[in-house]
């Protein structure tokens, strides 16, 4: 009836876990209680589950983001304390391997599939729409329903904290390890259906931006006027859309394997596990480029924004972006030398790799030559640019190192990788959606973050980062590897310990930006951004008001340059959208994207556990509610022109107001040209 | 009281840039010295010449780094916002020259370091033989990665051993390399590259100890519960020293085939203790690689070792919590 599922599956005996579940189950009964309390389920249902608003998604997922970056920070902490733990005189340390094995898994896969690329896509959603002049995405059911299938995978992994084991195999689950003969469990199979799910919800956003950049630009935007933000995230979608597929369809084999007993990836019959190692780089390594070049486009708007100057060199942004984007897909062999392909595909793929250094060098003397001659503000984004620049210029040079063949030899799987791959995933796209997130933060919810708490994040994550990684760099020159439960070695102990301060260090960094959330909560109205552009902007997104209204635009801009907003300003031509206004054609929300989530949820689940009814159960709940979906024709509406018109007396009554008490120069569509 | 507080502030700015600055110097002695670290201290030719390869590349890439670093805080510091002295051009955004010199500099480096790279991807390359002094035979061992363990068997001398492996000094050692169940890899990092161990493959290895020494080597890819402890000891020995070791293993009772015994080994074990076989067939290397392409291969799991069943910790745990004990009572070295 129940498949595997019984209750011997709940971890009773590990009192670490129960305490986290019991955790877990606290907090989430406090907030239903609080938001039943406070009546607002069907709020919650109207205004954001069932929302297709761009703006609200990006919300939720960056909101979903840094929950789980909590969790997976969680799991990072006890990794470094597992490893002090032999400093302080523990030879086996307080994790067994079957418990520490599950927490290295599920720290990188919560990290890059539920921390990195929420944030990416969530930042995407909030701002490209409004930098290319649209009113929402192309296709606003697949967007909400792209949310809600990561949703799902998010609901998995964590269902697999209390409910039998996560993967034990490593964050890509490298066949053999993670077929049937060796992990009979069901850890890999919430691995495989935690993936598969969220995944194709990232396929669907690819398709989506690519689409919504390519077709909803507005007047006068050429490709080569959009911002380079939306550029660098218009490369990422169309890496999402070549290597995603390979993604899912390598799960999928793994899937057959491990379910029907094909021989796709086994060690006998003809399996090829190589083969796997093959297909998932050509995904992964396209994956890290996913991430990094939108966090590229942020740093290179907040430079830009705050050095109060054109972005140095654009036209060489974007060609460099996109023989980043390229190159990519031809370098994922540089994750194993070592399998032994020879000397003439190693040497092709190490040199394709450094290759890429060249276009990553040029943006990084892009971003510097925008700083020279500027007027550059130390506003918390800065640092956190600055603070990546070094940072990943460190990084990129210790992945050159490791694109050399023969020094990969003595560096692959010891923890040089793992200092390096930190080095340039926090440092890059850390920082970058940091700091993405703070300088569109008063875009999103009409405030500004409070910069004290801002700046003090950024210290602890710079300070710590270097503290944790650095001897990492140095223990993989004594031979430490990754993945150890336990090691015996004392050569190891002061930089393990040294580490496990860098983690700590961190946690404060995480610690001040909550404080941060809350402190700029109490201060709204001190923060409040009553013009729209509290940078003095160089894009679109800040001519409209803050929070941005539904709609976006009243009027749909005409853009005649790069920066236009900011050379309207300087022109004094910007004026807010001003009466006779239209009815403005928008789409309908829908419950479409939950259900099929839920359904999908379920199916998920049911298989894991080989609850075939239930299986049954969810894929014609999916089936269903799509088909239900596919033939509702009633999925938008016209705004009436009396209703923008409210909203944007308002915003011009508040506009008002606010340069009365302020006594801001010129009239209210030039405020935030000040200097 | 004595320092004014935008003093003191800028000098708190100072002792971040210093940090800053000082961050790849301090790493950088790191690298360089190390007396024990055993990548910058190799024992062995290979070893020693990806040590120098990698300070090569290391000092290559430093010509771009270290400007970025500084111009970073150069321009940072010089045209911060308070500062009206600079130059201010917030129209200016493109420039030839710079752009010329920007794509070229990398451009130059990366192309050095591709030849190289070229160069080195070919004599590095692990299965290249290492030349040695007239008259010394390459040694062969073949090398089995198994649960959690590693056998080492001596086809030439029809003897084989667990966990410990032994050759003479400047004699290159043509390690087999292949796996009786997941992907482990086999390194020994004082003397050099590591290969994949991987089932139903050979992958050839040449290394070589130009020093005498007992070297720690390990599994680096991860392979399930025992990874940690999957570890062996590589003893490179005098001429006489190596013989007397032979001796040693010839001097054990048990014997190693593919038929007899190999199933019991390859059951998984942690801390899987020395073992010493006398007298092993020569073809049990290939027996155990080709065992999965003809269907001989032993069932992986079968003392069930590797995770359980149903997926509970609970279940496990009643089945076989003792992991530890599995093979290590059946089969005892000394």
């Amino acid at each position: 009836m129940f498949g595997k599922l019984s209750w011997d599956v709940i971890p009773y005996h590990d009192p670490i876990i129960m305490v986290v579940v019991a955790g877990m189950a606290v907090i989430i009964a406090g907030l239903v209680a609080w938001i039943t309390y406070k009546k607002n389920w069907g709020y919650l249902w109207k205004e954001w589950i069932t929302s297709v608003d761009h703006k609200k998604l990006g919300i939720m997922y960056f909101l979903v983001a840094l929950v789980m970056l909590i969790r997976g920070f969680a799991d990072a902490l006890m990794m470094r304390s597992q490893q002090a733990a032999m400093a302080l005189g523990s030879p086996e340390g307080y994790l067994p391997p079957e418990h520490y094995d599950q927490i290295f898994t599920a720290h990188g896969v919560i990290m890059i599939f539920f921390v990195a690329m929420p944030m990416v896509i969530g930042l995407m959603n909030l701002v490209v729409p409004l930098q290319i002049g649209a009113r929402d995405v192309a296709y606003p059911f697949l967007n909400n329903l792209s949310f809600w299938l990561f949703a799902s995978g998010v609901i998995l992994i964590n269902v697999s904290l209390f409910l039998g084991e996560f993967a034990k195999t490593g964050w890509l689950a490298y066949a053999p390890l993670s077929g049937i003969d060796y992990s009979p469990g069901v850890g890999v199979d919430y691995w495989i259906w935690a993936l598969q799910i969220s995944g194709i919800g990232t396929t669907l956003t690819g398709i989506n931006f690519f689409v919504t950049i390519l077709k909803m630009r507005t007047k006068g935007m050429t490709l080569f006027r959009m911002p380079i933000f939306t550029w660098t995230s218009f490369c990422a979608n169309i890496l999402i859309i070549a290597s995603f597929p390979i993604l899912t369809a390598t799960i999928a084999m793994l899937t057959l394997d491990r379910y029907l007993g094909t021989n796709f990836f086994t060690n006998d019959l003809g399996g090829n596990q190589m083969m796997y190692v093959n297909l998932i780089w050509a995904w992964g390594h396209p994956e890290v480029y996913i991430l990094i070049l939108p966090a590229f486009g942020v740093f290179s708007e907040v430079i830009a924004t705050y050095s109060r100057k054109r972005l140095f060199g654009y036209h060489t942004m974007v060609w460099a972006t996109m023989a980043i984007s390229f190159l990519a897909f031809i370098v994922w062999l540089h994750h194993f030398f070592t399998m032994g392909s020879g000397a003439n595909v190693n040497a092709f793929f190490g040199i394709a790799t450094m290759i890429i250094a060249i276009p990553t060098g040029v943006k990084i003397f892009n971003w510097l030559f925008t700083m020279y001659r500027g007027r550059l503000e130390f506003t918390s984004p800065v640092l956190w640019t600055l603070g990546f620049i070094i940072t990943f210029t460190l990084g990129g040079m210790t992945g050159v190192m490791l694109a050399v063949p023969a020094a990969n030899f003595v560096l692959h799987n010891t923890l040089f990788v793992i200092a390096h791959f930190h080095n340039v995933i926090i440092g890059g796209v850390v920082f970058g959606m940091l700091a993405g997130l703070t300088y569109w933060f008063p875009k999103a919810f009409g405030f500004k973050l409070d910069e004290k708490w801002g700046k003090r994040s950024f210290w602890c994550w710079i300070v710590g980062f270097f503290t944790a990684f650095s001897p990492l760099y140095v223990l993989s020159f004594y031979g430490a590897v990754r993945r150890m439960q336990s090691y015996d070695n004392p050569e190891y102990h002061v930089w393990m310990l040294i580490a496990w301060v860098g983690a700590v260090i961190i946690m404060l960094g995480i610690v001040c930006t909550v404080i941060q959330f809350v402190v700029s909560y109490r201060n709204r109205e001190q923060l409040r951004d009553v013009t729209g552009d509290p940078w003095d902007g160089r894009t679109l997104e800040w001519s409209t008001s803050s929070p941005a209204p539904f709609y976006n635009f009243a009027h749909l801009p005409e853009v005649k340059s790069i920066d236009t907003f900011w050379e309207m300003k300087q022109a004094g031509e910007f004026e807010t959208s001003k009466p006779p206004y239209k009815d403005i054609h928008m789409p309908k929300y829908t419950a479409a994207g939950p259900i099929i989530s839920l359904f999908a949820t379920i199916l998920g689940f049911a298989l894991v556990w080989h609850i075939w009814w239930l299986a049954i159960v969810g894929a014609l709940g999916v089936f269903v509610s799509f088909l239900a979906r596919i033939f509702n024709d009633d999925v938008d509406y016209y705004v009436p022109a009396s209703e923008v018109e409210r909203i944007e007396r308002a915003h011009h009554e508040r506009l008002t107001e606010y340069s009365k008490q302020h006594d801001v120069r010129g009239n209210v569509g030039t405020m935030g040209a000040q200097s | 009281m004595a320092t004014s507080m935008p003093e003191r502030s800028r000098r708190m700015r100072i002792k971040n840039l210093i940090f800053f600055k000082a961050l790849p110097l301090l790493i950088l002695p790191l690298l360089l010295s190390g007396c024990s670290m055993a990548l910058m201290d190799p024992k062995g030719e290979v070893g020693s010449e990806i040590k120098s390869l990698i300070i090569t590349a290391f000092w290559l890439m430093m010509i771009v780094v270290i400007p970025v670093i500084v111009m970073t805080f150069l321009f940072a510091w010089r045209y911060r916002n308070t500062n009206y002295k600079a130059k201010y051009t917030p129209n200016w955004a493109h420039s030839n020259v710079i752009e010329a010199i920007v794509w070229f500099v990398p451009l130059v480096i990366i192309a050095f370091l591709a030849i190289i790279t070229w160069q080195t991807s070919h004599s590095l390359n692990p299965n290249v033989p290492i030349d040695a002094e007239e008259g010394t035979e390459p040694m062969e061992i073949d090398v089995v990665a198994l649960d959690w363990k590693w056998l080492f068997i001596y086809p030439d001398l029809g003897i084989a051993s667990v966990n410990e492996v032994a050759f003479p000094v400047d004699t290159p050692v043509q390690f087999n390399i292949t796996s009786g169940t997941v992907m482990n890899a086999f390194m020994i990092p004082r003397l050099g590259s590591q290969l994949y161990a991987m089932a139903g493959m050979d992958n050839e290895l040449y290394l070589i100890a130009n020093e005498e020494g007992i070297y720690p080597g390990r599994s680096t890819n991860f392979s399930g519960a025992g990874f940690s402890e999957m570890i062996f000891a590589a003893q490179a020995t005098s001429q006489e020293g190596f013989e007397a070791w032979v001796e040693k293993v010839r001097q054990s009772s048990e014997t190693l085939s593919f038929e007899q015994g190999y199933e019991e080994l390859a059951a998984p074990s942690v801390g899987h203790p020395v073992e010493y076989f006398s007298n092993v067939p020569a073809e049990l290397y290939d027996n155990i690689v080709m065992s999965f392409k003809n269907g001989t291969a032993v069932q992986p799991g079968h003392s069930g070792g590797h995770g359980g069943h149903g997926g509970g910790h609970a279940a496990e745990q009643d089945e076989h919590g003792e992991g530890h004990d599995v093979a290590m009572s059946a089969e005892v070295a000394e």
